[in-house]
């Protein structure tokens, strides 16, 4: 088994922990380690920007963010976080066996992937793919980040005005 | 210059954002309007070699790779129709002015994200703006902030994230077994061959978009959606955001990039015949107004994709003329619901009865959408599924078009249920003294019962002038 496996499997760990701890700081701890652990992928993989956008953005900001928020909220108390974890389970409990037999069952069938990979571009200088080569997307960014925050004023702003 | 459709609403919502005070909120609901009459206009009148000039390029800064073919006229068209009916339903609906100049602000975004759908020609860009899209619908979904509209909101949320990843999914994996990700550039690898990557691509794909179009059996948050969010933004869903995001994108990948493999056009024929099924006759059971033409669009979306999984000119004719003709009927009955829903109050058609009377607008005009939806000649839904049933027959698809006409008449009984029990009979006490919708409600309504008459009785020249054409890009 090599480093690469042992990473994904790790990355898998890690991704469940974060969706199904009843703890929403222990799960924003557990996303940031996801995070970190693709960040190393993406590095193996000679991907170096792509990693760093992983480790800043996702493994970085988005933690602060989801932080931030969590201190702004109520926790649910033990008692409320035991009935919560029970009741999850009672309802999902065929998630984890489903996902065991798709991974033999996939296993089994040896689905051959002897699939031809064309040959990599000379690597792009990351300005100009951005700038001259995927400025369609740019816009779409751009248009992405106003519905964003729009999404903050409808939800939120008027919020605060109605308690006030 | 279709990157105009693009550019033009852009520039037009940084503006509207300037702090130039209460001027620039009243000017948004002229400039929306003036946006869809725009790009309405274009649609009509501007010539062939506008919409064929492919890379944009604007002052060296801005270079786009965007076009427009005869399927994507059809779906502009529409787009702009919709967008047209929900801003006066939402002028009249949402009285707040800070709700609806974020109503404003969010519709054109939307107008934004769905015209670049239509327009691109690359499966990241169209990832970009069907994220651009959905975004905005999440938003106007939950505009009022009620339980049930955040719960369809979340729904929604949850289940396009799932479509998201699985289309990521497939072009990631379609990016690395063809190198690019432009459709003539994978449609040329695909075509050369194909292995079980591929097949796994394809798949994600077209189930990705089975969920953002609402088919069965991914149909579960669709109803939700529709029913909880306000009445201008279930216009907005019902009319064109699902047909564009899931419908249209299909139909685009399927004919320009995908292929019609036999595999593909097995799975269309299946899902098609089922949804039709499935959304008809639990259109049966409904009591909500709303629901009731949620499960209906689900069952409509369902011929669309029957037609299309014949895989012949006639039939993709037959499932375009029919996603345009859905477009508008049901953008129309669902301006319906909010006049009813904004009188009444209610969207419980067993407390209704009788509103003819005092509504007889609303009541004539749901008559045509819903004479339309079954089928009934000479009306515009009558002519799509008379092409649809005939390029089933001719394909040898002799079992699926039985389904089809049955189902016709199921939707005719839902309808004719719904009809008697909200604007027949007698008028229910409580509602006595209701009167028509508003100026902003009706005139959508007449304008959409309108053209779905004149799509009818202008048949031929329709046919020959924007449904024809579509079946040239087949090649």
């Amino acid at each position: 088994m090599n480093l690469n496996i042992c990473l994904l499997i790790a990355l898998t760990i890690a991704a469940l922990w974060s969706i199904m701890h009843e703890n929403l700081i222990k799960a924003a701890i557990a996303l940031a380690v996801t995070s970190i652990i693709l960040t190393t992928l993406m590095f193996r993989f000679a991907s170096p920007l792509a990693a760093v956008f992983e480790l800043s953005v996702c493994a970085g900001l988005i933690t602060v963010i989801f932080m931030s928020t969590i201190s702004l909220t109520k926790p649910l108390t033990q008692t409320e976080a035991v009935a919560h974890a029970k009741e999850r389970l009672k309802r999902f409990w065929y998630l984890p066996v489903l996902l065991a037999a798709a991974a033999v069952g996939l296993g089994l069938a040896a689905i051959p992937l002897n699939f031809t990979i064309p040959q990599a571009p000379a690597p792009a200088n990351v300005r100009s793919v951005l700038w001259n080569e995927r400025q369609l997307d740019l816009l779409g960014q751009v248009v992405i980040i106003l519905a964003g925050v729009f999404g903050v004023v409808v939800l939120f702003k008027e919020k605060v005005k109605e308690k006030s | 210059m279709p990157s105009l459709l693009i550019l033009v609403p852009l520039i037009g919502i940084i503006a509207l954002n300037l702090p130039l005070g209460k001027f620039m909120k009243r000017l948004s609901f002229l400039l929306t309007l003036f946006f869809a009459l725009l790009q309405a206009c274009l649609v009509l009148i501007a010539p062939a070699e506008f919409w064929r000039q492919e890379t944009v390029d604007v002052g060296g800064l801005l270079t786009f790779n965007l076009s427009a073919d005869p399927l994507s006229l059809v779906l502009l068209l529409a787009i702009a129709i919709v967008i047209f009916a929900t801003l006066l339903v939402g002028s009249e609906t949402l009285q707040d002015d800070n709700k609806q100049f974020n109503f404003t602000n969010l519709l054109i975004i939307a107008l934004i994200g769905m015209n670049g759908i239509v327009m691109v020609q690359d499966l990241f860009s169209l990832y970009v703006f069907l994220e651009i899209t959905a975004i905005a619908s999440f938003i106007l979904i939950s505009l009022h902030k009620d339980r049930d509209a955040l719960e369809g909101a979340f729904k929604y949320l949850i289940l396009s994230a799932v479509a998201t990843l699985m289309m990521l999914s497939s072009i990631s994996l379609l990016l690395m077994t063809t190198g690019t990700s432009s459709f003539s550039g994978v449609a040329v690898a695909l075509h050369a061959g194909q292995n079980y990557m591929v097949l796994l691509a394809v798949a994600l794909f077209v189930g990705g978009l089975f969920i953002k179009g609402g088919l069965v059996p991914f149909h579960g948050w669709l109803p939700d959606a529709y029913s909880a969010a306000p009445s201008s933004v279930s216009v907005l869903l019902a009319g064109i955001v699902t047909k564009t995001t899931g419908i249209y994108t299909l139909i685009r990948l399927v004919m320009s990039v995908f292929g019609f493999t036999p595999q593909i056009k097995a799975v269309l024929l299946l899902v098609g015949a089922i949804s039709i099924l499935v959304g008809a006759l639990a259109a049966l059971g409904q009591k909500d107004f709303k629901r009731m033409l949620a499960y209906s669009s689900i069952s409509q979306v369902g011929y669309i994709i029957l037609s299309l999984g014949t895989g012949t000119p006639l039939g993709i004719a037959g499932a375009v003329f029919h996603l345009f003709n859905h477009a508008i009927f049901k953008t129309q009955l669902f301006v319906n619901a909010a006049a009813i829903e904004e009188q009444t109050g209610t969207r419980d058609m067993d407390k209704m009865g009788g509103l003819a009377a005092r509504m007889p607008v609303t009541g004539g005009t749901s008559i045509v959408a819903f004479l339309s939806t079954a089928g009934i000649p000479p009306l515009a839904g009558f002519w799509s599924k008379l092409i649809i049933i005939i390029a089933l027959w001719m394909s040898g698809h002799y079992a699926y078009a039985v389904i089809a006409v049955l189902a016709s008449v199921i939707t005719l009984a839902y309808f004719l249920s719904m009809q008697r029990r909200v604007f027949f009979g007698t008028l229910v006490e409580t509602f006595s003294t209701i009167k028509e919708a508003k100026a902003g409600i009706v005139l959508p309504a007449v304008i959409l019962a309108v053209i779905t008459i004149a799509v009818g009785v202008l048949f031929p020249y329709i046919l020959n002038t924007f449904i024809l054409p579509v079946k040239s890009l087949l090649g």
